[in-house]
């Protein structure tokens, strides 16, 4: 009997967004989980509602509308469990609405603990505002000023190895210590410290009266050379939770509904991606990427190890304001096919921060905005690439891992008016290699199984096979060290039925062969001139390779690593309209 | 659908709270009459500290230092007043660099707190005290014209309105600054000139409301001490056609500009406040809307942004635009006669 049949629940999960409120229905439909339907409504995190709840109804109760199912009771409370065919059996919650958390960092050395604790606090949506450490050239009572100025609603604390010293520990401790006394008790901030064990007891003797909320993870460092950020992520999402909890309008009740399992929507997309990691190819990694307003969140896992960054700088609503601290409008201006003087762009970028939640409707507003999204997208990456275990295998230095499939999520993206677009999309901001299958997350389940995947791993894996996520693209990305225009693939595809489709590949060109969604085919790929497309230079599967068909078939992104666009605006021009033209504009 | 709303109303009846960020002395009590620069509440957000590690400096171990400090928490000290001493033969002695107020003494150190900052809260808002939240501040409630922005310094001033435009997309430009309008509220269009920052601020102008500001001044324009509040946004759009009506219809009459920085988490807004004589009270404010025919609308994105007109109809289903995208819309009427199709997200309510 299949374990979805023992666990035959229905599920309920709502994802509250900057812009847009999810509310998705999962079942079971002849003996195995499917995803039912989902319904939206605008999020009512910010003025004039400050309470998600409306938000959260109005989307439960367009999800009624869709199904007939009545979820929501005549008191406005979920039914749950099933009664009479109406309610759920169960009920996630996953949140990424309102500004990145405030958050201070203190750590022993700058390189060591302190860089840990930043990747801990880039796994949320936090925004670092200042750094205490032992390399800190400021006096311990300036320190204590700088917190009090910035008045962080979070500080995270590490350092110092497990058996180590812990008299510097405690001396930054004493620092937090009494920045927190001198705040109002209405502004204390919440503390997690995951530094040396052995001065945990101090930390709780030290601060428990200090802070809002206290929370205790394992050593992010145990030792000079090990980091685990893992458990300490988990005390992250808590501590997210809790703070959104007393900040936030409905959020309290969200997370009674969910038996107080809510966490932030960029853990349940990462908890799914290292979930993914330990089912699929563990030569390979999982990637998934998902662009909204608040943040872009990347995540990467390699045989269950995850690595998971949130860029709130890097979102398409408010961050945008700032956003040329981290890149530049020629970098952005170069993935547009159309004339756009850059001052049109910058003015761009700060309307579009005002007005988070608007839509393009005009082909260059559209063009500006996919341009966005792919730089944005691109800088997460190559941020998050840093942080990837040393043990992956990279074909080159600078170039990303292998990654099988990649999943995208974010309207920008699975919202685009062609799968051509969404797809160019993905191809440039992520310039994958080797050979890889581009999922597209339509109906952002992604945070709704991450969210379900704790209590039932079933239900995730089941909705996954069950075709409810895109099959946009199996990707072929060669690395040639040639000159444009020189032959370095030679690929033929064999049909199901037989028939046969042949075509050259030269360095610079993206070609695409149709293999449509339910067929399923045998690629055969010699490549030349040394190219290396993940199985080593010159090297290939003599025996061929399966692949199944997807919407838009079988892609080679023979553009180079990294993709070298020209200098010359125009001739960049040039190169985007041809490669939209590719995919089908 | 619920909508976004911006105030731009004639006459209505506004209430908003002004609290002190930390618990403090409130001055302003119910019923009173308030303006706009008036003081009604302060607090001490405490100054700068000094940790002196006595212990450190004297070299003993903090118990001994600890027996060492002259001073106990909650006492003044004055400059050079001797904080500890050794008992050598020789005395090193610790003294207070500046006056100020011990915190807290232990584990050999002393924590001391050195000047102070007040935090004074200003009303920003004319009216009348309707409510006093002790020891925070109080609810305002005023009756009048209100233009909201999207935009603002930080600033708060009054002063009489003196429109420097025609048309509403008319750019200011430095030269239409004079003496003349020392002390005023400026209306304008757009901005792009540092200059015009610069010579506004050396008249000074008690104010400046304007259509569009162009990103390459925000950082010039955040540092003005008088207070600017942009009302359309920074890509160069005319000021929208009601706020250029309303504004200018008020020429020479008293505004107080709060040019508050925006928030749209906590829905605060830079605002324009022109105080008008009523009888009885004018309708409050509707903050919260759902998209329906007859609504007057703003248009907030290309390809008509900025421009005002009136919701005919709200499509059924999904709408296709010129970019392509599918989304749910509506039709709008314009106030130059054109109908166009708009996406819902691109519209707010005025109202």
């Amino acid at each position: 009997m299949p374990a979805s049949l023992i666990d035959a629940d229905s599920l309920l999960a709502v994802d509250v967004g900057s812009m847009t409120t999810h509310a998705t229905l999962f079942d079971v439909v002849e003996g195995h989980y499917r995803f039912i339907a989902a319904g939206q409504a605008p999020s009512t995190a910010a003025a004039p509602f400050k309470d998600v709840s409306e938000g959260v109804h109005q989307a439960i109760e367009n999800l009624q509308t869709i199904t007939g199912r009545k979820l929501i009771g005549d008191d406005h409370r979920l039914i749950m469990p099933v009664q009479e065919g109406n309610g759920v059996d169960s009920f996630t919650a996953t949140l990424s609405a309102g500004p990145a958390i405030k958050t201070a960092v203190v750590g022993l050395l700058s390189d060591v603990s302190v860089e840990s604790a930043q990747r801990l606090a880039r796994t949320c949506y936090t925004r670092v505002m200042d750094t205490l450490s032992l390399n800190d050239q400021r006096k311990a009572d300036e320190q204590i000023d700088s917190l009090l100025r910035l008045r962080p609603e979070l500080i995270i604390i590490a350092g110092g190895t497990d058996q180590g010293a812990s008299r510097s520990v405690e001396r930054l401790l004493e620092t937090v210590g009494l920045a927190c006394y001198l705040m109002p008790a209405d502004k204390h901030p919440a503390v997690l410290f995951a530094g040396n064990k052995s001065v945990v007891e101090k930390v709780k003797s030290n601060l428990q009266n200090l802070v809002s909320y206290l929370s205790i993870s394992p050593n992010l460092r145990p030792t000079l050379e090990i980091e685990d950020l893992q458990p300490a992520q988990r005390g992250m999402a808590e501590m997210y939770t809790q703070l959104r909890r007393s900040q936030m309008g409905g959020v309290d009740e969200l997370n009674t509904w969910a038996g107080g399992t809510l966490i932030p929507t960029a853990y349940a997309e990462g908890r799914m991606i290292r979930f993914l990691s330990q089912v699929y190819d563990p030569s390979k990694g999982i990637l998934g990427v998902d662009l909204g307003i608040s943040a872009a969140t990347v995540a990467a896992a390699f045989g269950g190890e995850l690595t998971l960054g949130v860029y709130p700088q890097l979102g398409l609503g408010e961050g945008l304001a700032s956003l040329l601290r981290y890149t530049s409008l020629d970098d952005i201006l170069k993935w547009i096919a159309l004339d756009i003087p850059a001052e049109r762009l910058r003015d761009y970028l700060y309307q579009k921060s005002l007005y988070p939640n608007t839509l393009p409707a005009t082909a260059e507003d559209l063009a500006m905005e996919q341009a966005l999204a792919r730089q944005n997208l691109h800088v997460a990456l190559n941020s998050l690439a840093k942080d990837f275990p040393r043990r992956v295998q990279r074909p080159a230095a600078g170039l990303l891992p292998y990654f099988e499939p990649i999943m995208a999520g974010g309207s920008v993206i699975t919202r685009a008016p062609t799968l051509g677009q969404s797809l160019l999309i993905l191809l440039d901001a992520i310039q994958p290699i080797g050979i890889t299958t581009l999922i597209l997350d339509q109906n952002n389940l992604m945070p709704a199984l991450g969210a379900a995947a704790n209590r039932n791993p079933i239900l995730p894996i089941q909705v996954l096979e069950s075709g409810a996520f895109l099959g946009l693209a199996t990707v072929i990305g060669p690395i040639a060290n040639t000159r444009p225009g020189t032959p370095i693939l030679q690929v033929r595809l064999i049909h199901q039925n037989g028939n046969e489709t042949r075509v050259e590949v030269k360095q610079g060109a993206l070609e695409m062969l149709p293999l449509p969604a339910g067929e399923a085919g045998r690629l055969y790929l010699q490549p030349l001139h040394h190219t290396d497309l993940g199985f080593g230079p010159g090297h290939t599967r003599p025996e061929g390779i399966p692949v199944t068909g997807t919407v838009l078939g079988i892609i080679i992104d023979a553009r180079g690593r990294p993709i070298r666009l020209p200098a010359d605006p125009a001739r960049c021009r040039e190169f985007n309209k041809k490669w939209l033209w590719t995919v089908g504009g | 659908m619920l909508a976004p709303v911006t105030h731009l109303l004639p006459l209505t009846t506004v209430q908003r709270e002004r609290l002190l960020p930390v618990p403090g002395q409130v001055f302003a009590h119910l019923d009173q009459k308030i303006s706009p620069l008036d003081v009604i509440a302060e607090a001490h957000l405490g100054g700068q500290h000094l940790l002196l590690d006595v212990a450190r400096q004297l070299r003993v171990p903090p118990e001994k230092a600890d027996r060492l400090i002259k001073c106990k928490a909650g006492d003044q000290v004055v400059k050079n007043q001797v904080i500890a001493q050794s008992r050598d033969l020789i005395p090193q002695t610790i003294r207070a660099v500046q006056d100020g107020k011990v915190l807290l003494v232990g584990g050999g150190k002393v924590l001391l707190e050195v000047g102070e900052t007040t935090f004074e809260l200003h009303a920003g808002v004319p009216g009348v005290v309707t409510r006093v939240v002790q020891d925070r501040g109080i609810e305002i409630t005023f009756s009048g014209s209100l233009v909201q922005g999207v935009w603002g310094n930080g600033q708060v001033d009054s002063g009489m309105i003196l429109p420097l435009l025609n048309s509403p997309e008319e750019v200011l430009a430095a030269k239409r600054l004079d003496v003349s309008q020392r002390g005023a509220v400026i209306l304008a269009g757009a901005c792009s000139d540092p200059a015009t920052l610069q010579t506004a601020s050396e008249l000074p102008v008690r104010g400046l409301i304007l259509g569009s500001l162009s990103p390459a001044l925000l950082a010039q324009a955040a540092q003005m001490h008088f207070p600017i509040v942009v009302i359309d946004g920074f890509d160069g759009r005319p000021l929208n056609t009601t706020a250029f009506k309303l504004l200018t219809s008020n020429a020479k009459r008293e505004v107080t500009v709060n040019a508050e920085i925006a928030d749209r988490y906590s829905g605060i807004r830079p605002e324009i406040y022109i105080p008008l004589p009523v009888a009885g009270e004018p309708p409050r404010l509707r903050e919260v809307e759902t998209f329906a025919p007859n609504q007057p609308v703003h248009l907030i994105r290309a390809p008509h942004a900025g421009a005002v007109g009136i919701l005919v109809n709200l499509k059924p289903g999904l709408t296709t635009m010129p970019s392509g995208l599918r989304v749910q819309a509506a039709e709008v009427k314009l106030d130059t006669g054109e109908q166009v199709v708009v996406p819902l997200a691109n519209l707010e309510v005025l109202g």
